[in-house]
């Protein structure tokens, strides 16, 4: 058995769909016998060959939105599309600051439950069921919904690998987004991009993380200089974050990014669960940690109990001369 | 400037987790504490309320067992009073429900500019209540705040994005989820714990708010528990003291990988 239908919510930035998208796509395919896109955007035509490429047959757009936040227009031009009959079983978003957005308010406008943080999803019989994580990715909590559809589902990234199916261009729809009134009232008048000189965290295949050991905020700098001779992304322990050293899109764990690199390099950082569901997923994991007992060494493959004070600054001068 | 802080009273993150075998759902019939992504939201919120020269903060919260301790915490910050909605009828509750529950409880504030929550609690982390409460209050919203200023009727927020962050302007009133480390939160003072004790917690039931019990909790929850499982573990690997040396293990390391 398998659903009718799934809408995943797409993303995109430069006309480029993004990786959690293309996941989101492909899991969704196995799912279902047909998978359309919701996307909310002005270049629609520009990515409706990637959507399809990975199994939607047909792109919802609500075109440009203007500047304003997408949560509360996409989510009324979503409902919209519903209440005129064209409900699939589930709609499936990609844990991100606007899937997050969008799967709340329509969440509350469909009166409807959303599943979120999940890792796997399934139907048995009819039903669709989905994984999370709890404890620090020590236990897998399987659920499934008991009242009436759609679903609303939200996928953590990098919970599936993306592969193309070879279908044609998706077919583009426009649709009408509905009046917000009041709750539409927040406008984007700014964006800034950080300048960034290596991969990001979500794509990096070196991460090196800094928790609490680095004991201040300057020596988060060793973090950095390590990642880039590296070509990785620095990312952050969620202590780190809390205090201020750095901004919350450093943040791995269970608030905060999921990362899967080839190596993650944890120093400083003793292995809370909010941090190990965020990394306990890398192929190879390194942790410098000066407290033996530290739970980050029951996940490492290389364990090294010393201060990182010294061995970050002797593993630096070692690659620099390399 | 009148603010209104959700916050989340939750299991001590130092005590591990445990979920009721009978039940399925998270085991909260421990001492609660104060969430400290709520911190952040407290100390904001009073932040705020000071700039303006006049108004107060009140916190909003619902817990299990009249449970206050996390309240009285974040009184002891500043906030002025709070609205505790506590029943059993709320055990199950999914995030849906628990915003409907904070909804109708900040109605009952009167003239609230401002609606502040944390990102997502440490507990739950659905971070979806946000937008929940504020769709079902009919507000306009901005999530993943690093910064807020207040211009007349508008908040002016930084918000959090992939690639950096985006100035996002939003009438009041409104709601707004802010991250951690936005601000410093202040501990509470003596003073301030000695005169915690005697602000005002108005307790609730579901039933006060005017909700229909099978709406909520296990009856309204829209979603059962089928299994849990362990996960598949990962294997500790090879763990040694630093002799001064051990960089040299790391670089074999990644040279073996072939990633440097």
């Amino acid at each position: 058995m398998a659903l009718t239908k799934i809408w995943v919510l797409a993303e995109a930035s430069d006309g480029k769909v993004s990786t959690s998208t293309l996941e989101l796509l492909t899991k969704a395919r196995s799912l279902a016998g047909t998978v359309e896109a919701i996307y909310f955007g002005g270049d629609a035509d520009a990515i409706a060959g990637q959507l399809g490429e990975y199994g939607a047959s047909k792109v919802y757009t609500t075109g440009d939105l203007g500047g304003a936040l997408p949560g509360v227009p996409v989510a009324n031009a979503i409902a919209a599309l519903i209440e005129g009959g064209n409900a699939p079983d589930a709609i499936v978003a990609a844990t991100s600051y606007t899937g997050r957005d969008i799967a709340g308010r329509l969440s509350a406008k469909l009166d409807r439950t959303v599943i979120t943080n999940n890792t796997d999803l399934e139907v048995d019989g009819d039903k669709l069921v989905t994984t999370e994580p709890v404890f620090g990715g020590s236990t897998d909590v399987k659920t499934t919904f008991t009242a009436a559809g759609p679903h609303l589902v939200l996928v953590r990234p990098k919970s599936f690998a993306a592969e193309p199916a070879g279908g044609g261009a998706a077919a583009v729809e426009t649709i009408a987004v509905p009046d917000a009134g009041r709750s539409g009232g927040a406008k984007i008048v700014n964006r800034h991009v950080e300048e960034r000189s290596g991969p990001s965290l979500d794509e990096a295949a070196i991460v090196v993380s800094g928790g609490r050991g680095l004991g201040e905020q300057d020596k988060f700098e060793m973090v950095e200089e390590l990642a880039k001779l590296l070509n990785g992304a620095p990312g952050a322990s969620r202590a780190i974050v809390d205090a201020g050293w750095v901004p919350y899109s450093y943040q791995v764990g269970q608030t905060g990014k999921v990362v899967k690199p080839t190596v993650y390099i944890a120093a400083g950082i003793s292995g809370a669960t909010q941090h190990m569901v965020g990394m306990k997923g890398s192929k190879n994991i390194i942790a410098i940690n000066k407290d033996a007992e530290a739970p980050i060494f029951s996940v490492s493959d290389l364990g090294i109990v010393g201060d990182v004070h010294k061995v970050l600054p002797q593993l630096i001068e070692a690659l620099k001369s390399r | 400037m009148n603010v209104v802080v959700c916050v989340k009273q939750i299991p001590d993150p130092a005590d591990p987790g445990a979920l009721d075998p009978s039940t399925k759902t998270l085991k909260r019939d421990g001492k609660l504490i104060l969430d400290e992504s709520d911190a952040y939201g407290v100390e904001m919120a009073l932040q705020l309320v000071t700039n303006a020269g006049g108004g107060e903060v009140t916190l909003v919260s619902m817990a299990p067992n009249g449970e206050v301790s996390g309240l009285r915490t974040a009184l002891a910050m500043g906030a002025a009073k709070a609205i505790l909605v506590s029943d059993d009828a709320l055990a199950g509750s999914d995030a849906l429900a628990t915003a409907k529950v904070l909804a109708k409880a900040i109605e009952r504030v009167e003239g609230a500019d401002l609606v502040l929550t944390a990102t997502e609690s440490s507990d739950g982390y659905t971070g979806t209540v946000p937008e929940q409460i504020a769709g079902l209050l009919d507000l306009p919203s901005v999530t993943f705040a690093k910064q807020i200023q207040i211009d007349g009727s508008t908040v002016k927020v930084q918000r959090q994005t992939e690639a950096g962050y985006d100035d996002v302007e939003c009438p009041l009133p409104a709601v707004v989820s802010v991250t951690a480390g936005v601000v410093e939160p202040r501990y509470p003072s003596f003073k301030g714990i000695m005169a915690a004790k005697s602000k005002p917690v108005d307790t609730l039931t579901v039933a006060d708010l005017g909700i229909d019990a099978g709406s909520v909790g296990w009856a309204g929850a829209g979603q059962s528990i089928v299994s849990i499982a362990e996960a598949p573990a990962r294997e500790a690997g090879e763990v040694l003291e630093d002799d001064g040396a051990a960089f040299e293990k790391i670089v074999a390391y990644l040279d073996n990988l072939k990633v440097l």
